[in-house]
């Protein structure tokens, strides 16, 4: 198939990275597994996936919160692996992240307008005056007010916790942001909010986001391209509407069957597919394809060969023996 | 009480007496449950829907909570009123009760098979070995595999989705009339809530069980419900069967809940209209309506009094000045995410 080359800007690139961590008794878990993928500048590529299937562990990879087992990541063309000092203090400045959960990621001992002056702090950007005054901006930005910077975070509800969060991530002016599942522990009604706010940042600054959430819904709307992960690989992806139109992996598919859609009529008429079982442990991954224990589609091949990652259309990749030619005869020939 | 129901909730008041003042968790909540019905209580955290399924259980501590006024009649009983021995009699066997967090609301010191036996040898008077027969069978009804070992682990051998079937078959066991489920999916990835809200509703018509679920998922209720209740604040703003809550919601807030949801079977250039602000404090909650400070159609008259409840349908009920007749006319708005769109 003809590779169509994206006019725009690579900003970040993963190859071929792993993350295995061990857990005692000589065992390994394999919680990222051989995952590669680009990120373009000014979009936001989302990542979902159940739990445990390392869309978390491969954020906190990419920032540096973990030392990738095996692979590399390149940030604006360089490798992160051996950054040191200056340089890491600058990539860090570049890269920030948004946590989960708004009631455990700000300390509580420190006023909010410390807490979001943190990184001015550590990276010398403003002081005294300007520091106030860059604060107060960006209270502002996330739509909270001056007088909020005085008080600690147990005074403000979930929703402005994550705005706290996303003004501290903003201070440092970073180009790349990595939102793990940042909207998951709030309301309905305020998760729009915040997810609007993103949206309205990222027009503006023009950021770029890499977003995990287990959400598939809010996932579709924020994002411009999709990945899809299942137990430690990256089993798809996609632009967000061919993703979701479209799916080819057998995986893909269930995930997106399984979400209620909140229409009683769009739901009768539905037909879902409900996959079998758990997750396996990410200890002991089946051989072959990790999905073939629950795939309804598995074939003979499946237990004996990893599928490779291939582009199957144009910017459309997955990793399924269903759409490799090669695959498919030799399936033919165990018969 | 109406025959054909099994729960009457009437003008529930629950307080919570805290350091603070009173919290007044739940203000005044009415809805019936009819036979083999669901219901689902959908509304945002700190509406109020928990602590009126944990009413109905009679599980809220008292102190600090309080019941400070209105009945929920079970068989012609007052649940609000009964004695502690009763209630016991009902707990477990007439109602049942399904939790949010399959992890913690299992006992981890006993085996699955004594949780689910339990429950049989106090209410059923089973003997062990028949209660032990019973046992592996509602392992078998809810899925779990090898039901045969199964019965013996004890709960951290069990994963997330196991768990939670465990729990349903402990709820289930004495066949109650009605099954409280408190976010039964919320803990749970969406390939294992797809395998959940399917066992519900395969075991709902095979028991004939009447469900009262409460979620914050409107994509659950619109799979599992058959009647809605919107709470918001304490109060039931909007009731009505699951079409006509998805498809011609009345109140503002109902909307505000729509409009908020992205849609994973549109187009995402849709926009998300949020609802601004957030919910009032429950230790003085205003004197009108406890949405009007978020309301884009707030009147003058919604911050100083609380609308009555009026009948839209048979079946519809709204709590909103809108729907008064001197109220100006205010469209659906057509853009909603959610279902009204169509």
């Amino acid at each position: 198939m003809s590779k169509v080359e994206p006019k725009v800007e690579k900003i970040l690139e993963v190859e071929q990275v792993k993350k295995h961590f061990h857990v005692g008794r000589g065992q390994l878990v394999q919680a990222v597994d051989n995952v590669s993928f680009e990120v373009y500048k000014g979009e936001t590529l989302g990542l979902v996936g159940e739990s445990g299937c390392g869309k978390s562990t491969i954020g906190r990879t990419i920032i540096r919160l973990y030392d990738a087992t095996d692979g590399d990541i390149r940030f604006k063309g360089k490798t992160t692996k051996d950054l040191k000092g200056k340089n890491l203090k600058q990539f860090n400045r570049e890269m920030q992240m948004i946590f989960q959960d708004p009631y455990a990621s700000l300390n509580p001992r420190m006023t909010v307008g410390d807490i979001i002056a943190e990184g001015l702090d550590i990276h010398e950007l403003a002081k005294g005056k300007a520091r106030q005054e860059k604060v107060v901006e960006l209270l502002k930005t996330v739509g909270l007010n001056e007088e909020h910077a005085d008080r600690f975070p147990h005074e403000f509800s979930g929703g402005q916790r994550q705005r706290i969060g996303i003004a501290r991530a903003l201070a440092v002016d970073p180009e790349f942001i990595i939102a793990d599942e940042p909207i998951s522990a709030l309301d309905v009604s305020i998760q729009a909010q915040v997810v609007n706010l993103m949206k309205k940042l990222q027009r503006e600054k023009g950021l770029t986001y890499l977003f995990i959430a287990h959400d598939l819904s809010m996932v579709k709307y924020i994002s411009d391209r999709v990945g899809v992960m299942y137990l430690g690989n990256m089993v798809e992806l996609a632009d967000s509407q061919e993703l979701y139109d479209n799916p080819l992996h057998p995986y893909t598919e269930a995930l997106l069957s399984a979400v209620p859609i909140p229409d009683p009529d769009t739901e009768k008429r539905r037909e879902r597919i409900i996959l079998k079982g758990d997750v396996p442990s990410p200890i002991d991954p089946p051989s072959g394809c990790r999905f073939r224990t629950r795939c309804p589609k598995a074939m003979d091949i499946c237990a004996k060969e990893v599928p490779t990652w291939q582009e199957v259309r144009p910017l459309h990749w997955v990793s399924c023996h269903l759409y490799q030619e090669e695959s498919l005869k030799k399936e033919e020939g165990m018969k | 009480m109406d025959r054909n129901n099994v729960l009457e909730v009437k003008d529930l008041h629950v307080s919570f007496h805290t350091y603070n003042g009173e919290v007044q968790a739940v203000r005044g909540v009415s809805f019936e449950e009819k036979k083999g019905e669901t219901v689902a209580v959908v509304g945002e955290s700190g509406c109020g829907k928990s602590v009126t399924s944990q009413s109905i259980m009679r599980l809220i501590p008292q102190p600090p909570g309080v019941f400070k006024h209105g009945e929920i009649l079970f068989e012609g009983n007052d649940l609000t009123k009964l004695p502690e021995k009763q209630m016991e009699g009902i707990r477990g066997k007439d109602i049942a009760m399904i939790f949010q967090d399959p992890m913690t609301s299992l006992n981890p010191t006993m085996t699955i098979g004594k949780q689910i036996m339990e429950g049989l040898v106090k209410h059923r008077k089973l003997g062990r070995a028949e209660a032990k027969e019973k046992a592996l069978e509602m392992l078998r009804l809810v899925g779990i595999p090898s039901p045969g070992s199964r019965i013996d682990q004890y709960p951290h051998q069990f994963s997330g989705g196991m768990r939670q079937r465990a729990m349903i078959a402990i709820a289930l066991a004495c066949a109650p009339k009605l099954l409280i489920a408190d976010e039964p999916t919320t803990a749970l990835d969406v390939t294992i809530q797809a395998q959940i809200l399917d066992l519900m509703n395969d075991l709902k018509e095979k028991m004939d069980t009447s469900i009262i679920l409460i979620t914050h998922d409107l994509g659950v209720v619109a799979e599992t419900a058959d009647r809605v209740v919107v709470m918001y604040a304490g109060k039931v703003v909007e009731t009505g069967t699951v079409e006509e809550i998805f498809n011609r919601p009345r109140h503002p807030y109902t909307w505000g809940l729509m409009g908020s949801m992205p849609r994973m079977d549109l187009s995402r250039d849709t926009e998300l209209t949020p609802i601004l602000g957030a919910p009032p404090n429950l230790l003085s909650p205003p004197k009108g309506c406890p949405f009007a400070s978020r309301c884009p159609h707030a009147m003058k008259v919604c911050k100083e009094q609380m609308p009555e409840t009026t009948d839209a349908s048979g079946t519809q009920r709204v709590a909103c000045w809108l729907e008064h007749p001197m109220a100006p006319s205010v469209e659906i708005p057509h853009d909603l995410v959610g279902g009204a769109s169509k």
